[in-house]
């Protein structure tokens, strides 16, 4: 009786774990491929050999130029800001057990979009000032968010509420500014709110990188971490778990990459909030979603932006295309909680 | 069988922004045993339960277990001694029922181990207990208010905790399951020796499945003892103001309660219910 029980745990999981695995390979296949299109689309499209000897170091004329200071930039900032904001997004959204409390809804990106802005349009700062700006303003962001919603104890709603609150106030900050602001810096500005990989260059990203390599492992390890907490406060205190501890190093690793992401692309739209549920759906639940989730901000990051690139007559920065692709997700998932009374 | 352990609370006060809900509890558990805490509503019960299994801080007092404070206990090590099913548990969306009493194992685990042997058995031996083997790769949604508390106690029982505090574990349920509920959990304490404390809204199930009683009026602990001493009509109308009759339940001998109204009443029943 017992081993026929052992069986069919072993059968059920051996089974979700077996998606899992073709799932999150698939997704890693399909993201070195659009890696490798990152690199070889462009306004020329070089041989494949001669874009490999430019990486490799090699100078030929044009194409070094063209593969190294424009096209690698642009994806490994797609690359990384995409796994930054999959994870990060998917962290919160796990540990408020609400899809809607993404990093966009709740204002954390909004506070770094809104210090950026300010510090270009109004101070005219240097931009490695506007970036260092953004990540303390999305860590700040946090805190007010988490102080205001402080009370006894710890409530979801009170938190995504106060976000909402705080996200109004930053996006009227924002409004002011561009208003107030010159004529000549309002372009330059625009960028840091609707996300964009135009322009990244090679000497801004060792920050996202280095970030992004050591806070997504610690989100990573504590996958299990972060299923217990999904339990609600309750069951997580009484399986053992130091549910405030778990929740400062999810919520402090989460906001460094999205706020070194924000600072390195500009807030680009709905992939922090996309890429969860899409992952979610795709592996199942059970086995942990960390990883899924970021290289499906990864790929839409970067599919997004091949769109951009060479979809249309006009070029589009790919936060124009995540925001065409996230908007009708977000009605449908605001049409679904209604129905079932979540909202 | 599961070993003895002291549960102590002394003169603990606990409660929620500033108002104590509880005032100065001092209690044993009795070991191995079936305890259930009644009261009328807001009266604490669910304060206590939450405070002893270390949801809540009290404010003053101390709670030991094994002559150890609870509160200097690592909370992995507490949770492999004393697990609590709370009264309305958050399922993740789309989870399976053998993933989700898997959970339970996870005191039981470290940082990096999948599931090991001990695990899987574990989790296997619950879903037995709870009869719920054949639902192991279902998804949560699909299953029935019962069934669901089911696999919510089996997640418990994988935890294997010598005590398991359930706050209203038959609450919204049907009778039939009521019943079934409170029987395997009574089976649970027979075959295992499990101690189980747990608050019940049901004054005549409480009599008949607890080996002891806490009663709670307004935050103080005002009898404790075998249902048979202690649910009297006296202690009734004192906790939940209401005027009855305590009867001999026919089938098991415990004590049951019969409400007096003010409407149907016959055989001169008035007189004894205010006398």
């Amino acid at each position: 009786m017992m081993n026929k029980s052992i069986e069919i745990i072993i059968a059920g999981r051996r089974q979700r774990r077996r998606r899992w695995i073709v799932v999150t390979t698939s997704l890693a296949a399909l993201l070195f491929v659009l890696c490798c299109a990152m690199l070889l689309l462009g306004n020329t499209i070089y041989p494949v050999k001669d874009v490999m000897l430019a990486l490799l170091g090699y100078e030929l004329k044009g194409v070094s130029f063209a593969v190294n200071s424009i096209r690698l930039p642009r994806m490994l900032a797609g690359f990384f800001a995409g796994i930054a904001f999959g994870i990060g997004g998917n962290t919160f959204q796990t540990m408020l057990r609400n899809p809607l409390a993404n990093p966009n809804v709740i204002g954390i990106t909004t506070g770094s979009s809104a210090a950026a802005v300010f510090c270009i349009v109004i101070l005219h700062t240097s931009e490695s000032i506007v970036s260092i700006a953004s990540i303390i303003a999305g860590l700040a962001t946090v805190l007010f968010i988490y102080l205001f919603s402080k009370g006894k104890s710890f409530s979801i709603g009170r938190i995504i509420l106060v976000g909402i609150g705080i996200q109004a106030m930053l996006n009227a900050a924002i409004s002011y500014i561009l208003l107030v602001g010159a004529q000549q810096d309002i372009p330059s500005a625009l960028r840091w709110l609707t996300g964009s990989l135009n322009g990244a260059q090679m000497h801004e990203l060792p920050p996202l990188v280095i970030f992004v390599v050591i806070f997504a492992p610690i989100i990573i390890l504590l996958g299990k971490h972060l299923s217990i907490l999904e339990l609600g406060e309750q069951s997580a205190t009484s399986l053992g778990l130091n549910t405030d501890k778990t929740r400062i190093i999810l919520i402090i690793s989460a906001v460094f990459i999205l706020a070194l992401a924000t600072a390195t692309t500009g807030p680009i739209a709905f992939v922090a909030f996309l890429a969860g549920p899409i992952a979610k759906r795709l592996v199942g639940v059970g086995f942990s979603n960390v990883i899924p989730a970021g290289l499906v901000g990864a790929n839409l990051v970067l599919a997004s932006d091949l769109i951009g690139q060479f979809a249309f007559d006009v070029r589009y920065p790919v936060g124009i295309i995540t925001g065409i692709i996230g908007a009708p997700y977000l009605i449908y998932l605001l049409i679904r909680m209604n129905q079932k009374g979540e909202l | 069988m599961k070993p003895k352990h002291i549960f102590q609370a002394e003169g603990i006060v606990a409660g929620y922004d500033d108002k104590a809900v509880i005032n100065k509890i001092s209690l044993e558990i009795p070991s191995n045993k079936i305890n259930v805490i009644i009261g009328a509503n807001a009266c604490g019960k669910s304060t206590l339960l939450k405070t002893l299994a270390r949801l809540i801080k009290p404010t003053s007092g101390k709670i030991t277990f094994d002559g150890k404070s609870i509160s200097k206990i690592p909370p992995k090590q507490f949770a492999r001694f004393v697990g609590l099913l709370p009264q309305s548990p958050i399922v993740p969306e789309g989870i399976t029922v053998a993933d989700l009493v898997g959970r339970g194992r996870f005191p039981h685990q470290s940082l990096f181990s999948g599931w090991t042997k001990e695990d899987y058995e574990a989790v296997a031996e619950a879903m037995e207990i709870m009869n719920i083997t054949e639902l192991a790769n279902h998804h949560i949604d699909e299953l029935s208010g019962g069934q669901r508390q089911r696999v919510w106690i089996a997640m418990a029982l994988a935890q294997q905790t010598d005590i398991l505090f359930l706050d209203e574990p038959t609450t919204f349920l049907d009778i039939t399951y009521q019943v079934e509920i409170l029987d395997l959990l009574t089976d649970l304490n027979q075959k295992r020796g499990t101690t189980i404390v747990m608050v019940l809204h049901d004054i005549n199930l409480s009599a008949r499945y607890a080996d002891n009683i806490f009663a709670l009026c307004e935050g103080k602990l005002v009898a404790e003892g075998e249902p048979s001493e202690v649910i009297t009509s006296s202690l009734i109308k004192e906790i939940f103001g209401l005027d009855c009759t305590v009867i001999e339940d026919p089938i098991s001998g415990s004590p049951s309660v019969v409400p007096i109204g003010r409407h149907h009443v016959t055989n001169g029943m008035h007189s004894l219910g205010n006398g």
